[in-house]
């Protein structure tokens, strides 16, 4: 029999979405990319990552996608401690990211629509849900009506677009973008970032890498600042 | 979510497929590499097959011919057949008369009318003694064989079973032959599969590594190269399958001529049903391995950046 005076059970919500202690990064033969950098993110926090080029920006986020995995220290995700995971778990740990690239790396022989599939069909969603969502997802960055255009036929803000609709597609909780307005107007650059800004609103967090000082001042958010691989400003 | 599933797989399979139809000309030349693998080890198979169904029919033969000195008329041939009837482990002694022989030869050897030239019948009496069945090898068989050849009437005597012997290893080792000549080139059908999927894997690393950054798991990025790697074996099975028929078929009217000579003894034996399945189950296991280890091995150092 169950008791029913027994505290009920609650699942686990870490309130705390991206937590780094007390990082370094390594390279073998290029000295230390990042320093001792400590810091974290709250749920649904929008964060800019500055600093000057070479500074450490784009390691710090390829250490949370698991392409890099830190020297000294500890990177926590949504509570699970990224040293440990094993290389079977690193798929499910990405399918928990948004990945915004300034190449955009599309798929340059498939449609805008099996672009924006990829994640549902590699995480074996229906068609049937794949051809709502992906739909869902272009009309919200504005590109519905595009589906059958290869990524090469649109422009770059486009293309950043088709990229932003798959990192959102299937609704992760954190969005990590390197440098996602580097090759695009400003004009296009503040769209792309309302974007962002939406996306927050719905309780995502969001961590962009960026050069764009202006813009960043302009938005008025968090900025995390990297200086030769050391956190200067948080 | 089994449905979605069987969904992944038919588009696995099909879009590798599809892959393969899109470069004609490289997959055709890699499955005609292939099935010309395949079809040697079949070839040979097939052949050693043949001449071992040839061959079956002699199991038995541990007989021994004796031919009898030229002045052993036929009459002295039938009395010395009975007494040697009476020997310990004779079963049965049979006479094949100067004439009888003459008239065997002449019909099964198409030399008949060479034969007419002659004014006098060159072969001799021959008796043929089925020693008993238990006396397959040994002292006994040695000693009668001995006694016989004392006999004073036989100039000299022949024991058949020693060439049959000779025949079967001669099978065996054939039959051997072609165990490791298979071996060797389905090693050849691993190899050139692997290196195919290596390449295809190589041209395409881009789609591997935003897959790998999108969360796709490594079994799923191997499925498509997997499917292909059974499309290479499975239709080079079918193919070499069909380039040995062709080739039996070529061969099929020669051969029934040539048997027809010989009494139609020798009907030609193609690939069953069950060993055309297995063929193409193997070529098609074949592909699948190689795809296999080439992808364990690659997909591990293809990471992103
Ligand atoms: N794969 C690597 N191997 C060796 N060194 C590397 C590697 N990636 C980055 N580095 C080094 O680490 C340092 C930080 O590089 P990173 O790419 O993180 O800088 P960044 O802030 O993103 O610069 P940018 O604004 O130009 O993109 C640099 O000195 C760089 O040379
Ligand atoms: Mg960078």
């Amino acid at each position: 029999m169950r008791n029913s005076l027994s505290t009920p059970y609650l699942p686990k919500i870490n309130r705390i979405m991206l937590k780094f202690d007390h990082v370094s990064k390594r390279y073998p033969d290029a000295g230390d990319a990042l320093l001792d950098v400590t810091f974290h993110l709250q749920r649904g926090e929008f964060a800019f990552l500055t600093g000057h080029s070479g500074a450490g920006k784009s390691t710090l986020l390829k250490l949370i996608a698991v392409m890099e995995r830190c020297s000294r220290g500890q990177v926590l995700l949504d509570g699970q401690n990224l040293n440990t995971a094993s290389d079977r778990q690193i798929p499910y740990i990405r399918r928990k990211l948004g990945l915004i690239f300034q190449d955009y790396k599309l798929l340059q022989d498939r449609t805008v629509f099996d672009n924006v599939a990829l994640p549902l069909v590699v995480a074996g969603y229906s068609h049937f849900d794949i051809g709502r969502r992906v739909r869902a997802a272009l009309d919200k960055v504005g590109l519905l009506g595009k589906e059958k255009k290869l990524p090469q036929t649109l422009s770059g803000g486009e293309q950043q677009r088709v990229g932003i609709a798959r990192a959102v597609i299937n609704k992760p909780p954190l969005i990590l973008a390197d440098e996602p307005t580097g090759n695009l107007d400003p004009e296009l650059s503040s769209e792309i970032m309302k974007l962002f800004e939406d996306f927050q609103q719905v309780g995502v967090t969001v961590l962009i890498a960026t050069h764009d000082i202006a813009l960043v001042e302009r938005m008025g958010h968090r900025v995390l600042q990297l200086d030769h691989g050391r956190l200067v400003a948080s | 979510m089994l449905q979605a599933y069987l969904d992944i797989h038919a588009q696995a399979l099909f879009s590798s497929l599809g892959r393969l139809a899109r470069a004609p000309v490289t997959s055709l030349m890699t499955v005609s590499v292939l099935s010309i693998a395949i079809s040697l080890a079949a070839g040979f198979y097939l052949l050693v097959a043949n001449i071992q169904q040839l061959t079956g029919g002699l199991e038995d033969s541990n007989q021994i011919s004796l031919f009898l000195k030229d002045q052993v008329t036929d009459d002295a041939g039938v009395k010395l057949a009975e007494k040697i009837k009476t020997f310990v482990h004779v079963q049965d002694a049979k006479v094949i008369t100067k004439n009888q022989g003459l008239a065997e030869f002449r019909e099964y050897s198409g030399f008949g009318d060479a034969l007419k030239a002659l004014d006098k019948n060159p072969l001799p009496t021959v008796i043929q003694v089925m020693p008993e069945h238990s006396l397959e090898e040994g002292p006994q068989l040695d000693e009668l064989f001995k006694n016989l050849t004392d006999l004073q009437e036989v100039d000299f005597a022949q024991l058949d079973m020693q060439w049959v012997k000779r025949l079967y290893s001669i099978m065996e080792l054939a039959d051997r032959g072609v165990t490791l000549l298979s071996f060797i080139l389905a090693l050849a059908v691993l190899f050139i599969t692997g290196n195919t999927i290596r390449l295809e894997l190589h041209n395409r690393r881009d789609e591997v590594i935003i897959a790998k950054l999108v969360g796709a798991t490594n079994r799923f990025i191997q499925r498509p190269f997997l499917y292909t790697g059974f499309w290479l074996g499975f239709s080079s099975g079918i193919l070499a399958w069909i380039a040995v028929t062709v080739m039996l078929f070529i061969l099929q009217q020669p051969i029934d001529r040539l048997s027809g000579l010989y009494d139609g003894v020798f009907s030609m034996r193609y690939l069953s049903f069950g060993e055309m399945m297995s063929l193409v189950a193997i070529s098609s296991l074949l592909g699948v391995a190689a795809a296999w280890a080439v992808l364990c091995y690659q997909l591990r150092l293809t990471k992103p950046e």
